[in-house]
């Protein structure tokens, strides 16, 4: 029964999403036309102002992930490798607790700290800075906190899988600290890296409020929620662009053997 | 000590507990270049942390080790002289066997062309040459295992350590790498310092064998020697079965293939101890039986007698019979002399 309700309710509205992509819709009127065309997917891929959003949102979805990466593995690795039973379980809980709290929440103090007036520009003030909270890179710094959790957890449970004796194996065959980290851990790791990516990306891909609230730029989720009334068949053409993305994001992860450390 | 001058491992007062727990207990050892040295023992009786400590991967609370003159107590793993084959093999997945062998090589930044041909010569020793591009998960349990120990040996440690390497295998294959592992050791020369909890495999292979018990060692010497004059009640059991005799004032133990059944109505024997009992148990396993007598003044004895002329059905007839078991004085050995003994 549930296997119905799955297929009928979430593969079903996917179909019809991906159906109304090829209707057409009444220039004068608005209204949805339900007749076959691909003018949708001529409009996303001529009219610069698509591709550029598509390019921004991709690029975003990259950046916020290295970010991503790179704050979360010392942390991964620290409660995995360093950290003792009892610190371990108060950081997982660290770790987990951001997540408890309402995404608005979040994402609404983090506009209130990036304002002209927030605790960051306070801050800067001393220093003769200010930061202009408002800005890609202030939505960076938003997408990256939000989703540095999805990264965490798997690099932590990846790097807890790896035996202790292939790091004593290392050691035991004159490697140092580093070179066993880069010849040992690293590789062994980084399948949880990508298992971690695919959050980061899938998530900063398809977010439609952070950007809203943050920025007035436009990224792929701002534009189909604003076109979505006058022109929904483009708006639904122009969703199919992350599903593409991530479909084949997923098949470069599977490759990587993400799937095995999830 | 077999050999004179600088020993290969010496341990020197070695101590090491966790919280309340003392896993090795004032350790004093020394092991010669080239010997076979086991350190036996049940688990948790300090051997495998003693070995640790060796390999640098513990760090003792006590005492001293010098590896041939120097002493390593101080040092990180990386910087002692020793290779280690780990029980669980603890080859690197992501390698091909051939990377696996030469890491250590590569570590010490020996030239490419010299590093395949010494990984390639180790693999062909284990009798591995083709498998050089696999990855470990294409390996059986064995063929891990011999990588582990090409993998330690390719880099012509001082001493090699080898923790249970057989313990995963299972029996019949065991046998055969007892027989190689032993080989190799005499092809290469290294000294090969090897725990395990396996009386048999420390009397096959082992030059000398330290038979470790609660943190402590408890006799050490060539596996003859352990085996037919163990000094303590725990080493007769461990090594052997237990065959305990109280008598005269002094306790003592005979190996049971020591002893005979005595058929009743034959004289005793000039020289011989002769006592009456029961057989209480009878297990018949091939080429001999196992016989459980029950001493008439306390006590149980087994009793290893080869089936050379009986089948299994006049072996177990004798089941409850009253027989007398037999032994020479000179198979006597002694436990726990106690003080002031009167013998």
């Amino acid at each position: 029964m549930p296997v119905i309700w799955i297929a009928g309710i979430y593969f079903g509205s996917l179909c019809v999403l991906l159906l109304s992509a090829f209707w057409d819709t009444n220039p004068f009127t608005a209204e949805v036309v339900h007749e076959l065309t691909l003018d949708n997917f001529r409009t996303i891929f001529e009219r610069n102002v698509y591709r550029d959003v598509a390019w921004r949102t991709i690029r975003m979805a990259a950046l916020v992930t290295v970010a991503d990466a790179v704050l979360a593995f010392p942390i991964a690795y620290y409660m995995a490798r360093v950290a003792s039973p009892r610190t371990r379980n108060i950081l997982v809980v660290a770790v987990l607790m951001p997540l408890w709290a309402n995404y608005l929440v979040k994402a609404y103090a983090w506009r209130t700290m990036l304002s002209d007036g927030g605790v960051i520009n306070w801050a800067l003030a001393p220093l003769g800075l200010h930061f202009d909270g408002y800005s890609t890179v202030g939505l960076w710094l938003v997408f990256t906190y939000l989703w540095l959790p999805f990264m965490i957890l798997p690099i932590y449970a990846g790097l807890e899988r790896i035996p202790n004796s292939l790091l004593e194996a290392s050691a035991d065959l004159g490697g140092r600290s580093l070179r066993t980290f880069t010849r040992v851990v690293l590789p062994l790791a980084f399948p949880a890296v990508v298992a971690g990516s695919i959050f980061t990306f899938s998530l900063t891909l398809g977010d439609y409020i952070a950007p809203g609230l943050i920025t007035s730029e436009q990224f792929i989720g701002t534009v189909i929620y604003s076109i979505r009334g006058e022109a929904l068949p483009v708006a639904a053409a122009y969703s199919l662009v992350p599903i593409v993305v991530m479909v084949v994001y997923l098949l470069v992860a599977r490759r990587l053997r993400a799937f095995e450390s999830l | 000590m077999p050999h004179d001058g600088v020993p290969d491992v010496r341990v020197a007062g070695l101590r090491k507990s966790y919280g309340d727990v003392v896993a090795v207990d004032t350790i004093d050892l020394e092991i010669a270049p080239g010997e076979f040295f086991t350190m036996l023992g049940p688990s948790g009786s300090g051997k495998t942390t003693t070995l640790r400590m060796i390999a640098g991967f513990e760090t003792p609370d006590e005492g001293t080790i010098e590896l041939a003159g120097e002493d390593v107590s101080s040092l990180p793993p990386y910087d002692r002289p020793v290779n280690t084959v780990f029980q669980d093999y603890a080859l690197f997945p992501h390698m091909t066997v051939q990377d696996n062998v030469e890491y250590g090589l590569m570590v010490k930044k020996v030239k490419k062309g010299e590093r395949r041909q010494r990984a390639q010569a180790a693999l062909e020793m284990v009798r591995l040459g083709g498998y050089g591009s696999r990855k470990p998960a294409q390996l059986s349990g064995g063929q891990r295992q011999r990588v582990a120990l090409a993998r330690a040996i390719v880099n012509r440690p001082k001493v090699l350590l080898l923790d249970e390497p057989l313990g995963a295998l299972d029996l019949k294959l065991r046998q055969e790498m007892q027989i190689e592992l032993k080989s190799i050791q005499r092809e290469v020369g290294i000294t090969f310092v090897y725990v395990t909890h396996d009386q048999e495999e420390a009397l096959t292979m082992s030059d000398r064998l330290a038979v470790f018990n609660e943190g402590r060692i408890e006799q050490v010497g060539p596996p003859a020697e352990v085996y037919e004059h163990p000094q303590s009640e725990f080493i007769a059991g461990f090594v052997g079965v237990s065959n305990v005799i109280e008598g005269n004032g002094r306790r003592y133990t005979v190996r049971p293939e020591k002893i005979n059944l005595v058929e009743d109505g034959r004289e005793p024997r000039q020289g011989w101890h002769v006592e009456p009992g029961v057989v209480s148990d009878v297990q018949y396993v091939g080429p001999v039986t196992r016989y459980h007598v029950k001493l008439d003044r306390g006590g149980d004895l087994q009793v290893l007698s080869q089936n050379l002329q009986e089948g299994s059905s006049e072996v177990l007839e004798t089941m409850g019979r009253r027989i007398r078991v037999e032994w020479r004085r000179e198979q006597e050995s002694t436990i726990d002399e106690p003080e002031g003994g009167t013998e």
